[in-house]
């Protein structure tokens, strides 16, 4: 089953990590409980900057993902893994897209008819 | 010999362009990571949604004042617990050990009906105080978000049901295990959208 898996590309959650078995499991509990526990911190502290705030919960976050997609999700760059990571890499940046791109047409908007911002306000 | 069992006894020094079709578990778990991902895509959707519309409150209660983090943290930890669970249900599948999947699926699934008491409680709570999705923008655009992942995590309760049920009565074929490990995909994916959730929608509250 193995030489197969090899010879035909595998599907998500199958790959070497599963040799790993219970242990991946745990490892990624182990990464992943001290950066949700860090996310919580980050935003109820005064230790930080505020404004960079955002930006550290940012980033937590997106480490956070690729723990739970590396060790619960099992995906990985193993050669037989190019088809599940070439769709997570599309699914991502479609992703980003739809996100960071309405978040910029709806700044560019709000910015761009200013007199009317405060008719906006009145509505809402 | 059928074409799968070619494709089963076709080793790495056959060339790529003459090997058989890949077997049916690697093209059915291909398939259902694609229906993930396009899941994905409707949340980020949503996402998009809320970034653009949490400013707008109607005069109504902001972000800052509705959440409450230590709920949200209890929440966050019985979903990563349920992930783990799910895995080492996911393993006995593999090892075809009935014990200890209903053991930990059935962990799995009361972590998972935990989560959805602990956010019925909370939505049951602002709806109450008058917080409700008719409120404002804002808050039609988070109950639509986290409500569509409430969705998601009951469906997928009802889908973990099935598959106590199925191995019960069909025991562990092909087939099933199949079933369960593209249920097992669908419950890790779960908790990566959460990540989401409790970051901009809880966190990024302010």
């Amino acid at each position: 089953m193995d030489l197969q898996l090899q010879a035909q590309g595998a599907a998500p959650g199958v790959d070497a990590r599963d040799r790993l078995g219970a242990r991946s499991y745990l490892i990624g509990l182990a990464f992943a409980v001290p950066l949700t526990a860090a996310s919580f911190w980050a935003a109820t502290t005064s230790f930080v900057y505020a404004p960079a705030v955002p930006v550290l919960l940012a980033a937590l976050a997106i480490a956070q993902m690729g723990v739970h997609v590396a060790f619960f999700l099992h995906i990985s760059s193993a050669p037989d893994q190019t088809n599940n990571l070439l769709a997570l890499a599309f699914g991502v940046f479609v992703t980003g897209l739809i996100v960071f791109g309405s978040m910029m047409i709806m700044a560019h908007l709000n910015h761009n008819m200013m007199s009317m911002d405060q008719l906006m306000q009145m509505q809402r | 010999m059928s074409v799968g069992e070619q494709a089963l006894s076709a080793g790495p020094d056959v060339p790529l362009s003459l090997r058989g079709p890949a077997p049916v578990r690697v093209v059915a778990g291909f398939g259902f990571w694609l229906f993930i991902l396009s899941d994905i895509i409707l949340f980020a959707v949503l996402f998009a949604t809320y970034s653009v519309l949490s400013g707008s409150t109607a005069g109504g209660p902001t972000t800052a004042e509705l959440f409450d983090k230590k709920h949200v943290f209890l929440e966050t930890m019985c979903l990563l617990a349920s992930s783990v669970t799910c895995g080492f249900g996911s393993l006995a599948v593999q090892r075809t050990d009935a014990r200890a999947m209903y053991f930990w699926m059935g962990v799995t699934f009361l972590l998972g009906v935990t989560f959805l008491t602990l956010e019925g409680r909370e939505f049951a709570g602002m709806v109450a105080a008058g917080a409700g999705p008719s409120h404002s923008a804002f808050l039609s655009a988070f109950f639509t978000l986290v409500g569509t992942h409430g969705l998601h995590v009951s469906l997928g309760l009802v889908w973990l049901l099935i598959m106590l049920l199925q191995v019960t009565t069909l025991g562990f074929q092909p087939m099933v295990g199949r079933r369960f490990f593209a249920f097992g995909l669908f419950w890790h994916a779960l908790d990566i959208v959460w990540i989401g959730v409790f970051t901009i929608v809880y966190l990024g509250a302010r």
